[in-house]
This record gives structure tokens, sequence and C-alpha cells, in this order.
């Protein structure tokens, strides 16, 4: 009986063990299932997800490529910014760590707290920043005392550096971080602390100085701490930007103006290679590399001499009496005087009721004579014959009127007006009387400092097209240099007799009539020994500011300085030399100045110029300029 | 009488010496769980970048002390086993209830008892102990016994109160291997498939109380189950990763100690109980299949040591054992492949962990002692009398 229960429990038993068994094995099939369909049917997808769980692209900066003066000097380049950094979890007190880095080096209450803050904030393995730009001296005592400062490192890296930050500010432009507007599609614009060009060449020439970023791949693990480095494109340099600037004279252009708010624009008149060009007052273009504080932001921008506007391409002008030489030349195209015909200036003009007056009373005066004592009854006479729509083809033919094509951001192109414009822009009919304006370089007549070294450019070659430019052709490819070929230009198809006559005046500006010798003359005569008898031609222009009134014209008269700045004349003088051969032509403008064009402007460009020639090829140089010239001991610079 | 039938009726009665005991162990047992260990030692020297340090040698000391608790257990007088079964059992529910009135003094949750060299997870002891105390429990009770409901009282109780206390700690993943460890121990002993029926249809009517008294983790668990891609970054992390670091593996593997996702930590507790996603990912699915293989020699040699015995309390102590081993690993191998949601379930003598190795050895003993044992005759309470 016991048995036979015992072995009816036993078949009970195999059966639901079989049972048991048989649902086990099931599972497990599941299981070798699910790991097949994991491991072989799936596996490709899985592998890539690892792939990318593991492997983080890093896309590696470029240097951003230099920009130099003609003659290979830096006047852009990246600097080694030596950046102490903390790494927190190898510290192994953050303040004490803080505390005994700031017997080393300066270290502010507020950079303490920033640390303090981000490193809480980040994972303990990820740098952060103490302090940047130290000097060679605070990186020297850091490394030295290294051994007591675990978890302390130096890091190098690169910024934006101007040795003549403040010569070429407006010219160069500057680097800064990345805006939304800014990007393209560039990977490169998006990594954190990236500089693009926001203004000038730096702006202009962004493509070729960025380069192409190269990408690292880096193993990293789930706290995103790089393990392993697994490979690794370098990326392409940005490249060099040559520009025609000679920084010797840009230099000395800028430090010549002084605190005047004044342009200078330096050419070569047979390649249109600006050797300068500088607006005043400048900023540091360094400053605004590393970041402006807002008090230099307000000082900037509220400061009436504007030095954040780029004066010489954007800047303005009524050119006054240095337009003189373009209506004497269209007087000439026009038959409607001839070069020895005079007009008698008694000191006043009338057309009509309206009464013009001239500065001077110089009876009878013929071309020459009226481009050189700037007489403005002969050209009020000249312009009245012409009529506005004849000046303004010839003023265009030079230059004006139109933006000068160098590329620069912000460049304004000036306005010479026709009768056609009055009616399109004031709706009202041109009179006779803004005829006699137009002819002194007044009214409505606007240029451009730079325009108006084109316009001298011009007159000096003998009336050829000459194009301003301000980077070196040669170098903006990978291609060797060439000989500095002079490029070719149209003739601006003005017979070389009529040149003369301007060029005559314009060298009697300067020299004084033959045989006499005028206290401009004495002034601007280049007193540098071994000159080759070189001199200089010119013509001055003082103009009037709009809002002037009589009462403070009078007032002027008697003293300049009784104005106000902003009403006072504005001083301006185009010039170029050699007067016989010529090869460099300028123009200076100086805002509100003290004094007309001849007693103010031409000075200043009889110094600029002076350097200009004594710089000049054909002279040997002497002992001295060779120093200047730039061969000083090489600036500490990376690529 | 040949030396043969003086062995068997000595082993029939029981009283072999401790010797021939030892000698009597199933040594080929011995070796697979060996073979198995020493995959484990191999993955948690591999888990420590080539270390044997944390992980590896501290569990080799437990393993030898495991193999030393094995022997102990299974030269032990089967029906002492069977004597103090219900003592065994009543001692860890002590231990139990006092782990969870320590959660609620200290204000945390608690598994175990410090023992001072030895941190003692009374949820893991219950384990062998509810399956002894079932397999005494139904030793020597006839089909008719089994049949009535009152019967069934009993058992039902000792499983539902030390299931009560370790859901209380919380510790659910416990909970239910208990339940189904139980279950089919129950089921061994001849319990009706409709009284089965029965407490699964009421289960099921409960899960719509019990829900809510489930805890966030838990419900994100199964949540995760249901949607893995829920939230990647969150609770279906190391669901999502350890599915990459498998599938990633591959057919053979990426190598040993050359799994990317593991030693670079997208793979979490690689050491415990994510640890057959490393070896996946390592030696590849043909590593899965020999230690699946493995686990399933265990499972032959549990089922032939079953049918083997003359016993009703070996039987169900050696399925109910065997049945353990199996959910164990199969509830963890589901669990890293995303078949069924997270539960801290270890893999058996893979992981690392002391209590559970240990746990794991004990086991063995039994299963072990229930196979030296085989042949003896056991009264309904365990007396030494021959019938």
């Amino acid at each position: 009986m016991m048995v036979n229960r015992d072995s009816e429990w036993v078949r009970m038993f195999n059966r639901r063990a079989a049972v048991l068994a048989g649902g086990q094995a099931a599972l497990i099939s599941a299981l070798v299932g699910r790991l097949y369909y994991l491991q072989v049917v799936e596996s490709d997808r899985y592998v890539m997800l690892a792939e990318d769980n593991r492997i983080n692209m890093q896309l590696l900066s470029p240097p951003r490529g230099h920009i130099l003066d003609r003659f290979g000097q830096a006047l852009a380049i990246n600097q080694q910014n030596f950046r102490v950094l903390i790494v927190p979890e190898q510290v192994r007190a953050l303040g004490a760590t803080l505390e005994a880095l700031s017997h080393i080096i300066t270290l502010s209450e507020f950079d303490r707290e920033r640390v303090k803050k981000e490193a809480t904030r980040k994972r303990g393995f990820l740098p952060v920043t103490v302090r940047e730009n130290l000097t060679w001296d605070e990186m020297s005592r850091i490394q030295v005392n290294a051994p007591d400062l675990p978890g302390v490192t130096i890091d190098l890296g690169l910024t934006r550096f101007y040795p003549h930050g403040q010569d070429v500010a407006h010219l160069l432009g500057y680097v800064s971080s990345v805006d939304e507007a800014d990007l393209t599609g560039d990977p490169l614009l998006q990594l954190p602390g990236f500089r693009i060009g926001k203004d000038g060449v730096e702006k202009v020439y962004d493509l070729q100085l960025r380069g192409k970023g190269g990408t690292s791949q880096v193993e990293v693990n789930a706290y995103g701490r790089a393990i392993r480095e697994l490979e690794r494109q370098e990326g392409e340099a940005g490249a060099d930007v040559i520009l025609t600037i000679d920084e010797r004279i840009q230099g000395f252009a800028a430090q010549r103006l002084g605190e005047e708010s004044a342009s200078v624009a330096v050419m070569d008149v047979h390649t249109g290679d600006l050797l300068a060009l500088v607006s005043n007052p400048s900023f540091d273009a360094n400053a605004f590399s590393r970041g402006l504080t807002s008090a230099e932001w307000k000082d900037l921008s509220t400061n009436d001499h504007k030095p954040l506007i780029n004066k010489v391409l954007s800047g303005q002008y009524s050119p006054g009496s240095t337009f003189k030489t373009v209506v004497a030349l269209a007087a000439l195209e026009h038959g409607v005087i001839s070069p020895e015909q005079t007009v008698h200036c008694s000191g006043s003009y009338n057309l009509g009721s309206y009464v013009k007056h001239c500065h001077k009373v110089h009876g009878s005066v013929s071309m020459v004579r009226a481009i050189s004592l700037s007489c403005d009854v002969y050209f009020y006479e000249v312009a009245r014959r012409l009529g506005v729509d004849k000046i303004a083809p010839m003023a265009n033919r030079f230059g004006l009127g139109a933006i000068s094509g160098i590329g620069l951001p912000n460049e304004k192109p000036g306005l010479i007006p026709t009768e056609a414009w009055k009616k399109a822009a004031r709706g009202e009919r041109w009179a006779p009387g803004d005829n006699l304006n137009v002819g002194i370089g007044q009214g409505d007549v606007l240029a451009t400092p730079i325009q108006l070294a084109v316009q001298a450019a011009r007159l000096a070659n003998g009336g050829i097209a000459v194009k301003p430019r301000l980077v070196r052709p040669a170098v903006q490819g990978n291609a060797p240099i060439t000989d500095d070929a002079r490029p070719e230009f149209e003739s601006l198809n003005i017979p070389l007799a009529h040149m003369e006559i301007v060029r005559q005046g314009m060298y009697d500006v300067v020299n004084g009539p033959p045989g006499a010798t005028t206290a401009m003359a004495a002034k601007l005569k280049l007193t540098e020994p071994d000159m080759k008898g070189w001199t200089i031609s010119g013509k001055t222009g003082t103009a009037a500011v709009r809002g002037m009134t009589a009462a403070d014209r009078e007032a002027q008269k008697r003293d300049p300085s009784s104005v106000p700045w902003h009403l006072r004349d504005n001083a301006l003088f185009i010039a170029f030399a050699p007067s016989h051969a010529p090869r460099y032509s300028l123009a200076v403008v100086v805002d509100h100045a003290l004094g007309g064009g001849a007693a103010f402007a031409a000075p200043i460009a009889k110094d600029i110029m002076e350097l200009v020639l004594r710089l000049d090829p054909s002279r040997k140089p002497r002992a001295e300029d060779q120093i200047a010239s730039g061969d000083a001991p090489a600036q500490s610079e990376v690529r | 009488m040949s030396d043969m039938g003086f062995m068997s009726a000595r082993l029939r009665r029981g009283d072999m010496t401790p010797g021939e005991k030892l000698w009597q162990m199933s040594w080929s047992l011995i070796f697979w769980i060996c073979c198995i260990f020493a995959f484990g030692f191999a993955m948690l020297y591999s888990a420590a970048n080539g270390s044997f340090q944390p992980w590896a040698a501290p569990q080799l000391a437990r393993f030898v002390v495991g193999l030393g608790v094995m022997a102990v257990l299974a030269v032990v007088d089967v029906r002492l086993l069977l004597r103090y079964a219900y003592a065994f059992y009543g001692i860890v529910f002590v231990l139990l209830v006092v782990v969870d009135l320590k959660g609620f003094v200290g204000g945390g949750a608690q598994r175990w008892v410090d023992l001072g060299f030895f941190q003692l997870q009374p949820s893991e002891l219950m384990k062998p102990a509810i399956v002894l105390a079932l397999a005494r429990y139904f030793h020597g009770v006839n089909m008719e016994e089994i049949g009535s409901p009152t019967a069934l009282l009993v058992p039902i109780l000792m499983v539902i109160a030390p299931v009560i206390l370790i859901i209380v700690q919380p510790d659910l993943g416990t909970a239910l291997l208990i339940i189904m460890g139980s279950g089919i121990v129950l089921f061994m002993a001849g319990v009706r498939i409709w009284k089965f029926l029965a407490v699964g249809g009421l289960g099921l009517a409960a899960i719509p109380i019990a829900w809510p008294m489930l805890h966030d983790y838990q419900k994100n668990r199964i949540y995760t189950l249901l949607d893995p891609d829920r939230d990647p970054l969150g609770t279906g992390y190391h669901i999502t990763q350890s599915k990459i670091a498998l599938g990633s593996g591959g057919l053979f593997g990426k190598g040993f100690m050359a799994g990317t996702q593991s030693h670079l930590n997208f793979l979490p507790e690689r050491q415990t109980d994510f640890i057959f996603t490393m070896l996946a990912e390592e030696l590849g699915m043909i590593g899965g299949l020999i230690l699946l293989g493995l686990y399933v020699i265990l499972l032959i040699y549990g089922y032939a040591i079953a049918f083997r015995c003359r016993h009703q309390f070996g039987r169900l102590v050696a399925i109910g054992i065997t049945t353990g081993f199996f959910l164990y690993f199969f509830i963890n191998i589901a669990m890293v492949m995303g078949m069924i949601p997270v539960v801290g379930v270890t893999l058996p003598f893979i992981s690392y962990g002391g209590t559970s190795l240990l746990t794991l050895m004990l086991c063995v003993g039994l299963l072990m002692n229930i196979h030296v044992h085989r042949d003896v005759h056991m009264g309904v309470r365990g007396g030494f009398k021959d019938f």
C-alpha cells in the first residue's frame, strides 16, 4: 500500500519534472535566440552605436594666417598665451591651492571665486582656467613651484596680437567671437573660443586667414574623459595676407597726426599700392581681441574725434580747393577758357544779385596762377561757363563719386552732384549759383580721403586710371611672388598738355612761381640732404563745414580757436612727388583744424612725403634707415 | 556478499563514515561548478582591467570557503537536515524580522545583518531555507492529503510570510524568486494545476491593487522593459548600454579584456549584475553559449540527482535547488538582454558578491548531500527507522 502510493507519487513527480524541464529548455532556447538576435542579426547596428559611444570627434582649430606689411613686417600675428589651469580632481584642496597660487602670481578675489564656482559645476577632470595672458616671469614662477602645486598646469593657447595695434587698427579690423549671424556651416565656427575677423582686412580675408580645421578622434569613457587619441588629421594653417602697406610710413603718419582727428592716404601712382591708410585717432586692436571693458567702450564710442570710424574710407568731406584741379581740366577739355586767358579777381564775384567772395584780391590770373594762388573768382567764372554737368564726368574720371574698390567694409562713395541728381534727390532745379560752389569744391561735392589720394595719383601719373590696392596680388594665391609687375590701367584720355598746366599749378602751390620764393615754399621745401633736388607738388583745400554762421566765419578769421571745434574748417592737402617724375601721391585731411590746408595739412603732408621719398628704393638707404626699416629683432611669434 | 552489496546496504542505512561520504560526492559536478566559477573568475579579472584586485582574488577565496561549506553540508546526515529544516527556516525568518526592524529604526532600507566578519543577507539564506522547509513539509505526505485545501494552508503561509518581509526591505527581485521557486516546489510536490491557475488569477487581479504600492524605481523598471528607449539616459540607460555592449560583441567577441563598452564604463555594474554583458561583449556569442551550456549541464545534474533519489524530501530539495539555479541565471541573462525588467539578480557562480556565492555553494552542498544520501530510507519526521 505504502509502496503503491509512493510509486504513484513518483510517476506524478517524473511527469511534472518532464514538464518543468521542457519549460526550462524552452526558456533557455529563448535566451539563445535573443543572444543570436543581438549578437549576430543586429550586431552591425550595435557596433556602430558602440563606436558612437566611445569615439569623440574633436575639431582642431588651425592657426590663423598672419597679416604682413609689404616688407614682411608683422601686422597681425598669433601670440602665445600662457594660461594657468587647475584640474580640480588632482588638487589636494582647491582653496589652499588658489591661496598658494596667489602668492606666486596676482590673482583677484573675483578670479578665485569664479574658479571655485566653475570647479563645482564641471566634472573633476576638466580643467578650469585660472588666469590668462601670463607673463614669462609668472609662468616661470609657477613652473618652478610646480612640485608643490599638484593639479596646476600651464597651457599654451594662441591669441591674435597686433604688434602695431594703434597704427593699423582701422585697416586690419579685429577678431572676435562668432555670432549667430556668422554661422555658415563651417564646423570651425562652432568651436568654443573660435575667433573670426569682424572688420577690416581680418573680415574681408577671413576665409584665407582662417585655414581649415583638423580633426582628432579621441576615445572617451562614459564620463567623457579622454582615454587616448585614435587618429589625428592635422588641419591647414590659414594663409598669410601681405598688404601693400609700409608699416614705417603707416606708423609715422599715425604718429605725425598726433591728437588730431585726421586721415592720411599714401599711394604709389603707378601700381596703386597703398603705402599708408591712416585714420586718427585710433584704438588698440588688441583690446578688441581680448574684449573691451565697458569703460573702454564708453570712452571710444562717445569720443567726439570718433576713433571707431575709419575716416580715410568713410569720412566724406567737401574737397574744397583741391577740386579746382579737376575743374581746370574740365575747362580745358571743353575749351571754355584757354590756359593763357585771364580772369580778373577783384575779391568778389557777382552772379545776378548773388555775390561770392574770394579770400584775397588777385587781379588778373591765368589758369596756372589761379591754381597756385587758389583764386576762387577764377573758378567761379570757369564753373559758370562749364556748368556742373561738364565738371561731374571729369571728377568721376579721377575716381571721385564712387568707392575706390579696395574691398574694405564701410567705404563711402562721396558725392559728385549733377543737375539730374539734385532734381532726383532734392526735387529742386539746379541753380546757377550752385555751379559756383561746385567750382571751388564746396556745396554738395563730397570726397573721401582715399579718393583724394587716387585723384592726386591720376594727376601725377599723367592721366592713367590707377586703382588703389591694399593686398599684394602675387601672394593672394599660392603662386610664387612674381616681379611686382605694374598692373595695366586704362588711360583717362586727357591731353598731356592739359595735365602739364594743372601740374605746373600744383608745383607752384608748393614751390612758388618760377623765380619767386613764397613763405609756403620755404616751409614745404624738402630739407633732407641728398634728396636729388626732388620737390613736392600739391594743392591745398580749406573747406567750411555746414552749420557755420557768418559770425563764426568772422570770428574764425580773427582767432580759429574761439570757434567751437566741430564748426571749424577742415584742412586738406593733396600732393605728389617727386614733382617731375612722380611716384607717390598723398592726401591729408584734418578735421576742424586751427588753420587752412596750407597752414595745417600741408606741413603734415610734407613730413610724411619726406619719409616716403627717403624710403624710396631708388635711393641708397642710409644706415639709420636700415634700422628703421624693420630689420629689428624678430618678434616672438607663433604660427 | 560482494563488496558492492556491502556498500549499498550501508548506503541504504545511511551509516557511512564521513570519509566514505566524501568519496561518494559527485566529483564531476564539482568539476563543472569549478568550470563555471573559472569563467567568472576570468571575467572579474577582466572587469578590474587585468587585475586580481579588487574582485577576482576575494571571490576566489570565498569560492574555496564555499567548497568547504559544500563538503561539510554534503556529509551531514540527510535525516538531520530533515529534522532541523523548520528550525533553520525559523532562524532565518527571525533574522529577516530583525533586518526589517533595523530598517525601521535606522530609517533606511537594510538587507543585511553585520556579523563582524561577514555581512549576512537573510533574504539570500531564505531561498534554501524555504526549499528545505517545504520539502520537509511534503516529505511523506500522500497524494490524498496534498489534495485537501487545508493541507496547503501551512506551506502557503510559509511562503507568504517571508515574502512580505522581503518586499518590505524592499527587494522585489528576491521576493519574486522565492515565490517562483516555492511555486515550483509545490508543483513538484503534487499540488493540482488548477490551484496554481487560481492563485495566478488572484495574482493578476491583485496587480491594480499592488501597483500603487510599488516604489517609483520599481515602476520605472517595468516601464523601461515596455519601452527601453523611453529615457535612454535615465532608467533605460543601463539596459540600452547593455544591449549595445552585447550586440557590438558579435559572434566572436572583442577579445578577452578588450571590451570597449565595459572598460570605458558605459556598462554599469559590470562586476555584478551585468557581468554576462561583459562576457558576451568580450567573448562573443560563442562565450555566451558556452556559459549557457555549462548551466545546462548543471541543470541536468540537478535533475539526475532528483530522479535518482529514493526519498521525497531529497527529490523536492534537489528539484527546488536546481530550479533556483535556473531562475537565477535565466532572470539575470534575460534581464541584461532586455527581455525582462531590471531586477537585482546575480549570475550564479559568476557575479561578484560574497553572500550570493556562499548561498549558492550552500545550495550545491545540499544538492550534493541529496546525491550522497540518495538511497537512505527516511521516516516522515526524519527518523532513522528502516521501512
